[in-house]
Parts: structure tokens; C-alpha cells; sequence
């Protein structure tokens, strides 16, 4: 791995961790992302124990893989983990940094999901759930704006907003398989056609 | 937490079903799942309707947490209560969380191929369009909103212009606009 270097982390720097990262889930509104700089903060800045090279890499492999990518939090405990002392301790920091993260987040999302199921019929649990339909349907499409236009130079990118545009009729106007429209774009982009 | 589903509703068997239908969700999910769970759980196995998802999604959103794994707890709850949400989270990070430590183990060797770097540009172009498509989909319940359409479409429009055009925080928006379209909605509904 780039940029790996030896650290000596005490069980009472792993709970550390387990502490930052327990916070950190309950500050995560709007996906784990949204507190990345306060990981790089923490792990980088001040703590030393993940390089920059470990941070940047392993927020982008989470989001080049398949799969959810708060994984980019595990990638952050592996490295973290790897620099301790090997394959053992990374995994060891996996389980660290996602239960962290998680436990929290998942338990309160739990216990207001029951709650909302218990008082459905109350005005105010469907006022919440039928009236956050607007904003929560704009962000979908926020997103999807958002992500297209990483690719700013559009005389040069017009084609990735086409391949962006056909897909999205694609999927809106057929039943196709996604999985479809993906294998077309990363074999469009391994021919250097997009 | 067992909804009063419809009977010949299609919903999850077991909880290795929950599992297995997850985990296959998270392995399609390149650019971000939520796109494949709606398609996937909406359009085709029509384990819920567009509406449902509409409404777990918005819990899901203004929740802490990453979204995806809060809706795929949410959607396992609502058939099989806390062992089903625990599957379907189990199947939403296990096997992703191989595939990434695999990746990043061999990492330095593939980033640099000039075709790859090309595949991830297209395939990340493809993943704006099925993030969108999912959108434009979800727009169709606006319908029977009980704002009605104008007031729902302005809201869209309001958020969108806010997020996408003017990059302005989620934490300001999401409560914002937020706060907004409950308390209009409120005052629509029936005590």
C-alpha cells in the first residue's frame, strides 16, 4: 500500500477510536460522508496513525466498488490497522471503525422507526412521511445533477452528459437491468469512447 | 414491526431471503445503491409500492447514518422486526466489505491502468443517470400528494435549484425545506 508507515496504537488509543468514531455516527446526517473531513481531521491531522495517500485511497475504492460507501470507513480501520501491525490488526480496525460508526446511527434509526410504526395513524407521523416526498424526491435528482457534473468541462465531457442522459431515459422508459446500462458505460470508458 | 400488508402482496420469504436479496442489491450498487433498491425492490419485486418507498426513504434520509443501510434496516423490519432488519443490513455490508478489502489489497496495481481509470469515468456516469432515472420515477407519486401537484412540483423544484445549482449544505436545506413541506402538509391531513 502507498504511503503505509509503522504506528504503535495501545488498547487505550483503539478505544479512542471507538469513542471518535461512536460520535461521529450520530453527526452523520446525510450519509457518513458528510463527516470525512473530521475523520481526516482526527486520524491524519492529529493523530498521525492513517496518511493522507490511506485516507484519499480509501474513500475511493469505497466509492468505486459495489456496495454501500460508508465501507469507506472500514478501508479508514484496515489502514488504520495495517500500520499497527498487519492483516490481523486491520481487521481488528474494520470492526472498530464500522461498529462505531453504525451502532449508534442504526439503533436510534431503529427504536424512531418503531416508534413512528406504533403512532402511524398521529397526524404528525404522516404529515412527516407523506410531506418530505418533494424533498426527498429532489435530492435523488440533486444527486444524480451532482454527480454528472464532476464532469464540468462540458466541450470536452459532452459525451459522459450523454452517456448520463441516455441512461437515466433508459432506466426511467424501460424495464432493462441496470446492470446493463453499467457494463455499457465501463466498457465505453475502457475503449476510451467516453 | 409487522405491517398489515395485503395478502397476495410479494414480500421477503425468510430472513436467508432478506439476506441474500440485499446482499445482491449492495453487489449491483456501483455509484451508490439507492438507485438499485428502488428499482430493484419497487419496479421489480414490488416488495413495496413507489409511495412506501417515498416514505421510508425519507426517514431513512433525515435519520443519522448512511442512508442505504438505515432503508435496508428499515425495509427488514417492516416484514421479519429486528431479525430482519439485522439481516438485511448483514446482507447490505458483509459481502461488499470482502469486495472492497479484496480491492484494496491489489489497489495499487489496477489504478493507474489507463482502462480503468476509463471504465470507473463511464460507469460513474452511468450511475448519475440511474440516480436520476430513480428520481424522475418517484415524481409519479406526486400525484396523489396531498399538497396536490403545483405545490409539490414547486417544492421539487425549490430543493433541487437549492442543492444541485446553488450547492448550498444538506444541514441547512434538508431541515429548511423540510420544516416547510411538514407543516403544509400538516395543515392539509385530517387531524
Amino acid at each position: 500500500m502507498n504511503g503505509s508507515f509503522a504506528i504503535a496504537l495501545q488498547w487505550s488509543d483503539w478505544a479512542q477510536l471507538f469513542v471518535q468514531y461512536l460520535s461521529l455516527s450520530l453527526l452523520s446526517i446525510g450519509g457518513a460522508i458528510s463527516t470525512a473531513p473530521e475523520m481526516h481531521r482526527y486520524l491524519v491531522a492529529e493523530q498521525g496513525w492513517l496518511s493522507d495517500a490511506q485516507f484519499n485511497a480509501s474513500i475511493a475504492i469505497a466509492q468505486a466498488a459495489p456496495g454501500p460507501n460508508v465501507l469507506f470507513v472500514a478501508l479508514m480501520g484496515w489502514h488504520v490497522g495495517l500500520n499497527a501491525g498487519g492483516m490481523a490488526m486491520g481487521l481488528f480496525g474494520v470492526l472498530v471503525t464500522m461498529v462505531g460508526i453504525l451502532l449508534p446511527s442504526t439503533t436510534l434509526t431503529y427504536l424512531t422507526v418503531q416508534w413512528g410504526h406504533r403512532n402511524r395513524e398521529l397526524r404528525a407521523v404522516r404529515a412527516f412521511k407523506q410531506g418530505m416526498a418533494p424533498i426527498v424526491i429532489a435530492l435523488l435528482l440533486a444527486t444524480g445533477w451532482v454527480l454528472a457534473s464532476a464532469n464540468s468541462h462540458f466541450d470536452t465531457e459532452w459525451r459522459l452528459w450523454l452517456l448520463t442522459v441516455l441512461a437515466a431515459l433508459v432506466i426511467w422508459l424501460t424495464r432493462l437491468h441496470l446492470l446493463w446500462l453499467l457494463a455499457a458505460g465501463a466498457l465505453l470508458g475502457w475503449l476510451g469512447l467516453v | 414491526m409487522h405491517l398489515p400488508l395485503v395478502d397476495d402482496r410479494p414480500r421477503p420469504q425468510s430472513l436467508t431471503d432478506l439476506f441474500i436479496s440485499f446482499t445482491l442489491l449492495a453487489l449491483q450498487g456501483f455509484g451508490g445503491v439507492l438507485a438499485v433498491v428502488q428499482h430493484e425492490l419497487v419496479e421489480k419485486k414490488r416488495w413495496m409500492t413507489r409511495e412506501e418507498f417515498v416514505e421510508e426513504w425519507a426517514v431513512a434520509q433525515i435519520m443519522p447514518g448512511p442512508n442505504v443501510v438505515n432503508l435496508s434496516l428499515i425495509i427488514g423490519s417492516r416484514y421479519f422486526g429486528l431479525p430482519g432488519a439485522l439481516a438485511a443490513l448483514a446482507g447490505m455490508l458483509t459481502v461488499p466489505l470482502l469486495v472492497v478489502l479484496l480491492l484494496t489489497m491489489t489497489y495499487a496495481q489496477f489504478s493507474s491502468h489507463p482502462g480503468v481509470a476509463g471504465a470507473l469515468r463511464g460507469m460513474g456516469a452511468v450511475a448519475a443517470g440511474l440516480i436520476t432515472a430513480a428520481g424522475l420515477r418517484l415524481l409519479s407519486t406526486l400525484k396523489t400528494h396531498p399538497l396536490g401537484l403545483p405545490i409539490s412540483i414547486a417544492l421539487v423544484l425549490a430543493c433541487f435549484i437549492a442543492i444541485a445549482l446553488f450547492r448550498l449544505p444538506l444541514a441547512y436545506v434538508l431541515p429548511g425545506l423540510g420544516l416547510v413541506a411538514y407543516v403544509l402538509t400538516y395543515r392539509r391531513l385530517k387531524p
